[in-house]
């Protein structure tokens, strides 16, 4: 107190006064600076507006971002992200606190790609972009290939070389873009569209050489990414080395390894095409004529067994012929077996005949006119009247006197 | 030019010449498949010779218009 008294008047702050000179000198020190450092503690609140701590190894300091500049954020902030943040410094006078207003924060780094990259992926997975429905069928053999890149260097002629090799006289239509850079992302997807248009053009190839992330940037790209997928032709992703993946690959219908891989792909050799219509050509002419030799034969075979109705009257008169002279001959035997029958009994009765006997000699003596025959001398009286049978002829005579 | 692609006619090709190669179909039938091979061999043929090598750049002129130019040329006036 002592002290205080003996040194004259002083000015005593109030904390508002205070506060507000310090916040005076603060926001016109700081009224637009650039911060890097690393976010900690970042809490997303209700109404939409972002809190967190700015830190690096030494310091920290609290940082806001209010809802109306958080929806223009290209990524989610989380702890431990490294970010470049534009803003201005303030104090809060009702808690002496002073922290940065943010306007403007993105990713630091290669990290910061990165995390783009998977979080755009994330997004487009979630819409359907990349299911395996969506992917069309490359064709067999394109009208014309069209083809997205940057007209010079070693892509674009490895792939006519190898198109050129595969198929010679195929058609390609180059649409010249730029694959890297500001404004290339705009061209590319302005070529898929261009193409789109062009008639014949059956299949794209967006194509672009091996580089860094950032090289590849322009393909991982949301503008790209919507323009492969809106093409109504089907389009083969061809960026960077094999073991590069850029969105475009996976909205892609087909992801090639490498351009020259996807030249390879898109085209048959022409060469295995001419051997192979030539090959069913040669099939198709050796079925054909088996079809008519085995049909002719079938023919000659079926003729064969097919009877000539002149053949069969000749063999049915044949068997007639034979069935009838069996017959005559049956008769024959039938008449000569009868003949000789008849003649046996012909013969018994030749010997047994009265005739046959008067033959012999004998005679058959009847009274006449009863023709009674007269076996006994004693029937007979003389002057009666006889009929005398002899072998030849008769004789009348008279009886002159008869005895026993 | 929405005829049917080389690769249709290629796979009707094939399935005419297995048909045929079986051989089990009436004379006439077998007769009008040959045909259609024939015709089907003769498309194929042609849709692989029929255009010569053009190697193009599409470009979009001053008024917007698409036109292209051969190849070679872009790269010399580039």
């Amino acid at each position: 107190m002592n002290r205080l008294e003996g040194s004259g008047p002083v000015f005593v702050y109030t904390v508002s006064d205070l506060t507000r000179e310090i916040r005076d000198i603060l926001e016109s020190n700081f009224p637009s600076i650039w911060v890097e450092g690393e976010i900690s503690n970042c809490h997303l609140h209700s109404s939409g507006h972002l809190y967190f701590t700015l830190k690096d190894d030494r310091a920290q300091i609290r940082a806001v971002m209010f809802r109306s500049q958080v929806q223009y954020l290209s990524f989610v902030p989380e702890d431990g992200m490294h970010v470049l943040c534009l803003g201005r410094l303030g104090v809060y006078e009702a808690r002496g606190e002073y922290q940065l207003y943010l306007d403007f924060m993105e990713p630091r780094g290669v990290g910061a790609l990165l995390l783009a990259f998977e979080q755009l992926k994330a997004r487009l997975a979630r819409e359907g972009l990349f299911d395996q429905e969506r992917k069309r069928r490359i064709p067999f053999l394109p009208r014309v290939v069209g083809i997205v890149t940057s007209p010079t260097g070693a892509v674009i002629r490895d792939m006519l070389q190898i198109l050129g090799r595969r198929f010679p006289n195929l058609q390609v239509l180059v649409r010249p873009v730029k694959v890297q850079g500001e404004g290339a992302a705009e061209e590319i997807s302005q070529a898929i569209e261009d193409l789109n248009q062009w008639p014949g053009v059956d299949v794209i190839v967006v194509a672009r050489g091996g580089g860094s992330l950032e090289d590849l940037w322009a393909f991982n790209e949301e503008k790209v990414a919507r323009a492969i997928a809106a093409s109504k032709v089907p389009v083969v992703s061809a960026v960077g080395h094999e073991v590069d993946y850029t969105i475009a690959d996976f909205v892609a219908d087909l992801r090639a390894p490498t351009p020259s891989a996807a030249a390879e792909l898109i085209v048959p050799l022409k060469a295995d095409l001419e051997r192979a219509i030539l090959d069913l050509r040669t099939r198709l002419l050796h079925a054909m004529e088996k079809n008519l030799k085995d049909r002719r034969a079938h023919i000659s075979n079926f003729m064969g067994r097919l009877q000539d109705p002149r053949r069969r009257v000749r063999q049915e008169r044949l068997l007639l012929d034979e069935l009838l002279s069996s017959l005559q001959r049956a008769i024959k035997a039938e008449l000569k077996l009868k003949r000789s029958l008849l003649e046996q009994r012909a013969a018994v009765l030749e010997t047994l005949s009265p005739l046959k006997i008067l033959g012999r000699g004998y005679s058959i003596v009847r009274r006449h006119p009863q023709r009674e025959i007269i076996r006994e001398a004693s029937s007979l009286s003389k002057g009666d009247l006889l009929d005398i049978t002899f072998h030849r002829g008769t004789a009348l005579c008279t009886v002159e006197s008869a005895s026993e | 030019m929405e005829e049917k692609s080389f690769e249709q006619a290629l796979e009707e090709l094939k399935e005419i010449v297995q048909i045929l190669e079986r051989g089990e179909r009436p004379l006439d039938e077998a007769l009008s498949l040959f045909e259609k091979g024939v015709s089907l061999v003769a498309f194929c043929t042609k849709r692989l010779d029929e255009v010569e090598r053009k190697v193009e750049a599409l470009l979009r002129g001053e008024d917007g218009q698409l036109r292209t130019c051969p190849f070679e040329e872009l790269n010399h006036s580039s």
